[in-house]
Formats: C-alpha cells, sequence, structure tokens
C-alpha cells in the first residue's frame, strides 16, 4: 500500500470503487507523505483532521454505492480559496489568522463531489508572481533538481504549491488560480498538467481576487484526465459571479481520445522569440510532430499584437489588483496595525501587511488610474486587450481549433535566481500565458519534454471560448507521445 | 444650459447685480427590500451591524450582484423625470479609503449612467413656473456610518446602510435662488414619493442633497463653485444658498477671487464653512467595476415599466383643472404630496352624490382639513378626521341637511370626538331648518323690529346681508341661507 500517492485520480477511482483500498487509507498515505515533504514547502497549513472526516464520509457513501464522482480523493487547495472555518490568507500577513464563514464555490463542488481536503496550498501573495517566492510563507521548493544539483528551484507560480504537491505525490490533484500563467507555468515547471478554463467557465465566488478580469480557477493534476475529471467537478454556471456564465458543464472527460484527425492546430509566428533557447524551439516542433501524426493538420497562423499582451496585461492586472485589494485596510479582519489616526493605521497596517511585490503592483495600478493617467495608460491597455481578442477571433474564424506554443520560455530557476534587481525579469516567464487570459480563452499546459539538466518543460494548447475538450484530446495525444515524467525522490 | 426665461431673484451687491447659479445632485435612497449588491435587508433602525452580508463586509472573494428591483425602481425614476433611459449602463468603481467603505471602493456609475437627460417642471408661487434640467441618474452604494459616541478612544463602524442603493440625481445649473431650489427639491421629492421609489425621508437622510453654487452678473460666464454637502432640509437649502451666494458676493466685490471646495452648512449659526479645499480633493480613480458585466436591459421591460407608472403629480393637477375645475393654486395643493392628493380623491369617490364637487371638496380639504392640520403641526396620515367622515360632512351640506357654518361646527366635534357625522347631526339637533313657514316667521319678526334698517335696505340693497345675519343668528345658524335669502328679498321687496 506504500505506493497509493503515485496513482493517478482515474486509478484511485477504480481502487475504490472495486474496495482494494479505502478513502481513508488513501488519505492517510497522503497525509504520511506531506509530513515526510515538508522541506518542499507546498503545504501552508495542513489538515490532518479534517481530511480523516472528510474520509470516513466518502467511505461511508462508496459503501452505499453513492459516492460522487470524486468520492475519496484526496486533494490540496490553493490558499486562495475561501474555506469554511479553515484558515484561508491568499498567503500575505495582512490576512493574518483569517478564517472565513463560508466555502468558494469551486471548493464546496469538489466536496459535493466526495473530494477530501488534505490542506492549503502555498502560492505567491494574493497570486502575485511567477516563483512563489513572494509568499508570506516562504518559497516552495519544486521536487524537480537539475541533474547533478542540489540547488532547490522554484515550481514557478503563483500556484506553486499545488504544482509541487500534485508533482511530488503530496495529494492527488490541487486546485489553482490563473490571471496571466499562475496555472500553466508552475505546471509546466513541475511535469504536471494545469487547466486555465474559459474565463466564466469556474466560479470566482469566494477565491481572494487578484484581478477580477483574468482571474480563473482550474486544476493541476498529474495527467490529462484527472485534469478533466477535476474540471468537471470545478466548473458551472453560479449566480453569485455575474460573471459566470450560464452554459452546461460537459463530461470533460470523455473527450479523452477523442481522435484529433483533421483539427487545425496553428502555430503562431509571433511567440517564436528572439534568443529562444533551442530545446524550447525543439520541444515546440515535436509537439506539432505529435499532433501532426495524430492526424492533425498544422497551420502557420499570425497573433499580431502579442508583444503588447504583457506590457497591457502589467497595467489591467495591477490596476485591478490595486480597487480589490483596498480592502484590506485593517478595519474588519486580518491584519490591524495602530496609528494615531486613520490614515496612519492604514498606511501602518498595509506597510507591514503587504509584500514587496504586492506593493509594487498596488503603486503600479494606481498610477495608471490615477486622473491623467487613465487615458494613456489603461484605456490604451484595455485597447489592446480588445485587439489580442480579436486575433484569436480572426485566427478561429479560420477554422483553427486549437493553438500550440510553449508553456515557458525556460524550465523552472533557482530559488532568489531571478526577479531580484528587475521585476521584469520575472514578469518574462508569462510571456506565453497572458494573452489566453487577456483574451479570456482556456488554455491548458501538458509535460512534453525535459531540457538538457533534465528539467521538466511544457507545451501550452489554446482554445476556443469554452472548448476546453478540445484541449483535452489535444492534451492527451501530446500526453502519449511524451510519457509521464515523476521527479525522483530526494526529500 | 440656460433655463427658460422667468423671474427669479437677483441679488444686489454694492456693485450691481448677481445672479445665483445652482445645481443640485440628490441623494436618494431607493425603496427595495434588499441592498444594491447583495441579499442583507435595507431596513431602517436594526441593531447595528446586524443587516450585513458577507458581500456588505467585503470579505475576501465577494462579489456583487445586481438587485433587480432596484434596476426598475431607477427606471421607473427615470421615466417620472421626462428622462432618456440607456437600455446599457456601465458600473464603475470610485476608489477610497474610508472605515464606512469596507470594500475601498464604492460601485458606483460614471460615464454611463443608467438614466440621462430628463426635466423636471417645478411650481414657483404667483402661478410662475420654471424647467429645470436633468443631467443624469445613476445607481451606487451608500456607505456605512461611523458611530463616535461608544468609546472614549475608538470609533465603531456600523454597516447597515453599507452598499443600500442609492440614485444620485443629478440637475443642469438652471436652478437661479434659493426659493427655485426649495421648489426643485420639493417636486423631486414629491415625484420621488408618488413613483414609490423612494420615500422622500428627509430626517433620516434617505433623501440629501449636494447644492453647488456659483454667482455672476446676470446672463454672464459662469462664476467658480461651491459644494455644500449633504444638506437632509429643504429649509437650510435656501439658506445655506442665500448665505454662500452673499458669501461669494463678498469677495468678489472686494476683489478676491472663489475658490472651488467643498463646504458645510452649520444651521446653528446659517453659515457655510469649508470642508476640503479643490487641492485636497480625491482621485477616485474611477475604471469599470470588472466584477459586474454592462447593465442591461431590453425597451420592452421599459415600455413595461411605464404601462404600470402611476399619475404623477403633473398629470394628476392638470386633471384635477380639467375635470373637476379646479383654481390651478388648489389642484397644486392638493397634488403637492401623494397622500394629500390620495385623501382628497378618497373624499370625493366616498362622496354619495355620484356628481359630485370637486371645488368645494377642495376647499374643504383644503381650508378646513389642511388647515387645521398645519395649526396643529400634523400631516395628512395623522388626520383625526378620516376620509369617510369628511364625505360624509361635505354630503350632509350638499343635501341641505346642514348649512355650510354648522358644518364647520359639526367638523370640529368630529375632529375632537370622532364619531359618525349624519348620527351626530340627528343627536345634537344641527339639521338645517328648511321649513319655510318657520324661516318666515323669524324673518318678518326682525324685519318688524327693525324699520331703519328696512329703510337704509331699499336705498342700499347689499344691506340685506345684516338681515340674513341676524335670522341666521336667531335660527342658531340652522336656516337655509338661500330660503332666508329668497324670503328677505321679497319681504323687502328687493
Amino acid at each position: 500500500m506504500t505506493d497509493l500517492t503515485s496513482l493517478t485520480i482515474a486509478e484511485a477511482r477504480e481502487g475504490l470503487a472495486s474496495k482494494s483500498f479505502t478513502a481513508r487509507e488513501l488519505t492517510d498515505a497522503h497525509l504520511a507523505a506531506i509530513e515526510a515533504a515538508r522541506v518542499l514547502n507546498a503545504y501552508v497549513l495542513e489538515t490532518p483532521g479534517r481530511a480523516r472526516e472528510m474520509a470516513k464520509a466518502a467511505d461511508e457513501q462508496i459503501g452505499r454505492g453513492a459516492g460522487g464522482p470524486l468520492a475519496g480523493i484526496p486533494l490540496g487547495i490553493k490558499d486562495l480559496f475561501a474555506t469554511r472555518d479553515i484558515r484561508t490568507t491568499a498567503c500575505s500577513k495582512i490576512l493574518g489568522n483569517f478564517v472565513p464563514p463560508y466555502e468558494s464555490t469551486v471548493t464546496s463542488q469538489l466536496w459535493r463531489d466526495g473530494a477530501i481536503l488534505l490542506g492549503k496550498l502555498n502560492n505567491d501573495e494574493f497570486a502575485m508572481g511567477s516563483s512563489n517566492e513572494t509568499s508570506c510563507f516562504g518559497p516552495v521548493v519544486n521536487p524537480w533538481r537539475r541533474e547533478g544539483s542540489n540547488t532547490h528551484l522554484v515550481p514557478g507560480g503563483s500556484s506553486g504549491g499545488s504544482a509541487s504537491a500534485v508533482a511530488a505525490l503530496l495529494c492527488m490533484g490541487a486546485t489553482a488560480t490563473d490571471t496571466g500563467g499562475s496555472i500553466r507555468q508552475p505546471a509546466a515547471f513541475t511535469a504536471t498538467v494545469g487547466v486555465k478554463p474559459t474565463y466564466g467557465r469556474c466560479s470566482r465566488w469566494g477565491i481572494v481576487a487578484f484581478a477580477s478580469s483574468l482571474d480563473q480557477a482550474g486544476p493541476i493534476a498529474r495527467t490529462v484526465r484527472d485534469s478533466a475529471i477535476l474540471m468537471r467537478s470545478m466548473a458551472g454556471h453560479d449566480p453569485k459571479d455575474t460573471t459566470s456564465v450560464d452554459i452546461g458543464v460537459p463530461d470533460y472527460e470523455a473527450a479523452i481520445g477523442k481522435s484529433v484527425k483533421g483539427m487545425k492546430i496553428g502555430i503562431p509566428k509571433e511567440y517564436r522569440l528572439d534568443g529562444m533557447p533551442a530545446e524550447i524551439e525543439k520541444l515546440w516542433s515535436e509537439g506539432a510532430a505529435w499532433l501532426k501524426a495524430a492526424g492533425a493538420e498544422l497551420v502557420e497562423v499570425s497573433l499580431p499584437h502579442t508583444k503588447y499582451a504583457l506590457p497591457a496585461y502589467y497595467i489591467v492586472a495591477p490596476a485591478e489588483a490595486s480597487s480589490n485589494l483596498a480592502r484590506y485596510d485593517g478595519v474588519r479582519y486580518g491584519l490591524r496595525v495602530p496609528g494615531r489616526s486613520i490614515g496612519e493605521m492604514y498606511e501602518d497596517t498595509r506597510a507591514e501587511g503587504f509584500g514587496d511585490e504586492v506593493r509594487r503592483r498596488v503603486m503600479i495600478g494606481t498610477y495608471v488610474l490615477s486622473a491623467g493617467y487613465y487615458d494613456a495608460y489603461y484605456l490604451r491597455a484595455q485597447k489592446v486587450r480588445t485587439l489580442i481578442k480579436k486575433d484569436f477571433e480572426d485566427c478561429f474564424a479560420k477554422g483553427v481549433n486549437a493553438i500550440l506554443t510553449p508553456a515557458t520560455p525556460s524550465a523552472a530557476f533557482g530559488v532568489g535566481e531571478k526577479g531580484g534587481a528587475d521585476p521584469v525579469e520575472m514578469y518574462l516567464n508569462d510571456i506565453f500565458t497572458v494573452t489566453v487570459n487577456m483574451a479570456g480563452l482556456p488554455g491548458i499546459a501538458v509535460p512534453a519534454g525535459k531540457d538538457a539538466q533534465g528539467l521538466p518543460l511544457g507545451l501550452q494548447l489554446i482554445g476556443r471560448a469554452f472548448d476546453e475538450e478540445t484541449l483535452f484530446s489535444l492534451g492527451e495525444v501530446i500526453e502519449q507521445a511524451a510519457g509521464r515524467f515523476t521527479p525522483p525522490r530526494w526529500w | 444650459m440656460n433655463a427658460p426665461v422667468t423671474s427669479h431673484k437677483l441679488i444686489k451687491g454694492a456693485t450691481g447685480d448677481w445672479e445665483t447659479v445652482i445645481g443640485m445632485e440628490i441623494h436618494a435612497q431607493v425603496v427595495s427590500n434588499s441592498k444594491l449588491f447583495s441579499g442583507a435587508s435595507t431596513a431602517f433602525g436594526g441593531e447595528p451591524n446586524s443587516h450585513v452580508s458577507l458581500v456588505d463586509a467585503a470579505m475576501p472573494g465577494m462579489l456583487p450582484v445586481i438587485n433587480e428591483e432596484c434596476v426598475r425602481q431607477a427606471v421607473r425614476t427615470g421615466l417620472g423625470l421626462n428622462a432618456r433611459i440607456n437600455l446599457r449602463s456601465v458600473f464603475d468603481r470610485k476608489n477610497y479609503f474610508y472605515p464606512d467603505l469596507p470594500q475601498g471602493y464604492q460601485i458606483s456609475q460614471y460615464k454611463s449612467p443608467i438614466v440621462g437627460e430628463g426635466e423636471v417642471v417645478v411650481e414657483l408661487d404667483g402661478g410662475r413656473s420654471v424647467t429645470i434640467g436633468i443631467e443624469r441618474l445613476h445607481l451606487e452604494q451608500d456607505a456605512g456610518k461611523l458611530l463616535h459616541d461608544q468609546s472614549p478612544t475608538m470609533s465603531y463602524v456600523d454597516l447597515n446602510r453599507s452598499g443600500v442603493a442609492l440614485m444620485e440625481i443629478v440637475s443642469k445649473p438652471d436652478i437661479r435662488d434659493a426659493e427655485q431650489a426649495k421648489a426643485y427639491v420639493t417636486k423631486l421629492r414629491s415625484i420621488l414619493r408618488y413613483l414609490g421609489t423612494c420615500d422622500g425621508d428627509m430626517e433620516k437622510g434617505n433623501l440629501r442633497a449636494d447644492v453647488n453654487v456659483s454667482v455672476r452678473r446676470p446672463g454672464g460666464p459662469l462664476g467658480t463653485r461651491c459644494e455644500i454637502k449633504n444638506m437632509n432640509s429643504i429649509n437650510f437649502i435656501g439658506q445655506a444658498i442665500e448665505y454662500e451666494a452673499r458669501r461669494q458676493i463678498e469677495i468678489l466685490e472686494d476683489g478676491g477671487s472663489i475658490d472651488q471646495e467643498t463646504r458645510l452648512f452649520d444651521p446653528g449659526k446659517g453659515e457655510t464653512r469649508s470642508m476640503r479645499s479643490k487641492e485636497e480633493a480625491h482621485d477616485y480613480r474611477y475604471f469599470p467595476d470588472p466584477d459586474l458585466l454592462p447593465l442591461e436591459f431590453s425597451q420592452a421591460l421599459v415600455d413595461e415599466l411605464k404601462t404600470e407608472l402611476p399619475e404623477l403629480p403633473d398629470q394628476k393637477k392638470a386633471r384635477f383643472i380639467a375635470d373637476l375645475a379646479l383654481s390651478p393654486y388648489d389642484a397644486g395643493v392638493l397634488v403637492a404630496e401623494r397622500e394629500s392628493a390620495e385623501f382628497y380623491e378618497a373624499v370625493l369617490a366616498r362622496l354619495a352624490d355620484r356628481a359630485r364637487d370637486g371645488k368645494l371638496t377642495a376647499n374643504w380639504v383644503i381650508n378646513e382639513l389642511f388647515g387645521r392640520l398645519n395649526k396643529e403641526g400634523r400631516d395628512i396620515t395623522g388626520s383625526p378626521v378620516s376620509s369617510e367622515q369628511l364625505a360624509a360632512i361635505i354630503d350632509l351640506i350638499g343635501e341641505g341637511t346642514i348649512s355650510g357654518k354648522i358644518a364647520k361646527d359639526l367638523f370640529e366635534i368630529v375632529w375632537q370626538e370622532g364619531g359618525d357625522p349624519r348620527a351626530l347631526v340627528e343627536a345634537r339637533g344641527m339639521k338645517q331648518v328648511t321649513d319655510l313657514g318657520a324661516i318666515e316667521k323669524v324673518v318678518d319678526d326682525i324685519v318688524a323690529a327693525n324699520p331703519d334698517k328696512v329703510a337704509q335696505a331699499k336705498a342700499k340693497p347689499q344691506m340685506i346681508g345684516w338681515f340674513v345675519g341676524q335670522v341666521m343668528k336667531s335660527s342658531g345658524g340652522k336656516a337655509n341661507p338661500q330660503a332666508v335669502n329668497d324670503l328677505l328679498k321679497s319681504k323687502l321687496g328687493l
């Protein structure tokens, strides 16, 4: 029973149904794995008591033949999701020991379907970061290391805890959120599968907001099938989020193994960056060749406004964040640092409670929205956003089913290696992923190979709005061709 | 932009005449069961923080969901202001920090309001009227309330009002003096109350106004304005405008210039004082709220709401004049308050006489009832005389059972003691005497006893009034005045 943690969700589902093991055993195996892997700092809160209670309930339901689609499956939850009666911090000091009296819609749907909460996962503070180094709980360590090196690498961010935990077998799957690449980039850095659904596919209710028009919840899992299984439970219309869309949730798993023959795959020429590492280039062509071999047709496409996406993103996202984070003022919950006046209390609380990166973005956001600069920055960025959206629409209008790109411009880097002097160095991690958020489209990152140092690399597929199914079909083709990658256990 | 020509008050300064230019922003709390973006109750007077949802307290991850009834209320109001309804509008965030604002921003409408331009006709004394343009109406959230008296060292926050829907109704700078300003607020409040979209309760702060005041030479270019914030009394609005206009004129006549600033009115001193200057003004960093899609609805909804609209004061007034032959003044008095008009119509509806005498009824409602209510400082909803009782009194006059004079006595009895007027008339012997024989006897007696007056009356027929008075007096007011008149005319040979 020692390798229960290495099962996929699909395999565990069968094992539970056939009573090969219980949810309690599966849960205990994961709790033990978490305990043994604290060096990775993937969890910021372990909830063994809650996990065992939920496992007990799942076993009862399975026993009665009434188990939901995720009955007995232990999951980790990014600390951005509000979990009722369980501390939720967004990995920011400013939320302190905040315990929400409510449960996010996405997690409540997972519990509805029988999943088990193992604990809360580390992330960049308020999901702002690409390396999980901005968390107030300290950086997450990637279970992957360069061959022959003990250097701790970052798992990417902001869903670094989710990616690291899934890769290191500390949960069977995890929730994550993606505002500019926060699901797909860490998935690529850890050889996991990350899905950023169409904007509006999953409810944002109960998820600590970073940038409302870009934020979207999605799963990180070890296989494409597992991510499809999780997606079905996470997706759905929620009247409490008016930006969530009222269309039915398909059986995503049914898309796995569906033929991709005749599908048109766009290869965007603007994603071929100057100075792109040869191994990324190679990975990309390999991926294209695999899809071609499966019967898809490759076409070169143009997304002419791609180069403006990152700068525009770093205006829109901080603008929304500066406003979304105004509620953390020390008045009602979370950290309060007293002052002699209300103004001083605000200043002291926010200076003490927010980390450097969050403060930087709040300041950028405040600046770009201020009188006299709004038109030059925010309004212009929104126009760019419209053009980016139109680029994709034009492309899909020509019959393209999905677009293939690299997921990241490089493999995982060392803790403390990037962004120290120039934050833009870190922001460039999102170069292939932000366009998808700006256009509100679905994207999936699938492990596709390794670099020369043995670190995983991923490919990204971008789909039409609400056509996640095509991404699952295509993603599985890549997964089949590339194989699965598991980090050697060193912790 | 200029108001149609009407007479308005100019202010005489040391260097000549000045004209006041006023624009108003009225904040009207929307009548609805729940808040603009949350399901929490809007009831007034609950324990502090008892009507607060997770959304109102701006808990992490909470999202606003528009309350459709508030949208309908805004559309109804727009229709009542003869305004353009925008089928697509946008909610924006107005960002600033204050402890009564949990989100750190107010959700409001900035560039695309739900209601565009409209107009309101405002009646002034002496039958004059002025049309005030409406610039726009938008929906926004109210803030909470700070309680400074609960602790010696701390301020507390009550979020019951946080998130309650407000309509901000912005006028064009068409108002020219304090009288017009007061009449405008009065009229707007009346329209809102007819529509049932705001209860107009200014004491509770459910209707409050920010008043922008500037002065200029008559017809000249606009001057720099000052904004007087948060006025919740119509009389104070008038006082504040008069004070503020004089203050500005004094500064200008002394060679100074006006600083654009926000001011507060101190009712105790009757003065306005500076609250913050333009330099200290917030930069609200408005931007479209990304949590909310643009607000869109169909013309069909607007049409439907239009057909359900109640009769508004202007329409009602026109109908009273045309159908009931009321004077414009009386009709205006009756329609000013929704409850007054309703009371008047209820009396009319209860009259036995189908050919109702609207005019007589109006006289009774306005002169007797309102007069008496005013004297006691009560309003129509607290009237001790019901519409049914008043209708009975008027019926008794109409059918000749009592005279107008007796009716006033009867009204007084009903006011003091209550009861069925018809039964009271029977029980207390107040019936009018229409028996010509009985009246003739009294007439004869008086004519016989006053030969000098009879002689005078022959020379000056108006003297008949004296005789009528004497007859009524000796009959205890119960003689039918018409019969008395007729008899006297024949006896005196007039």
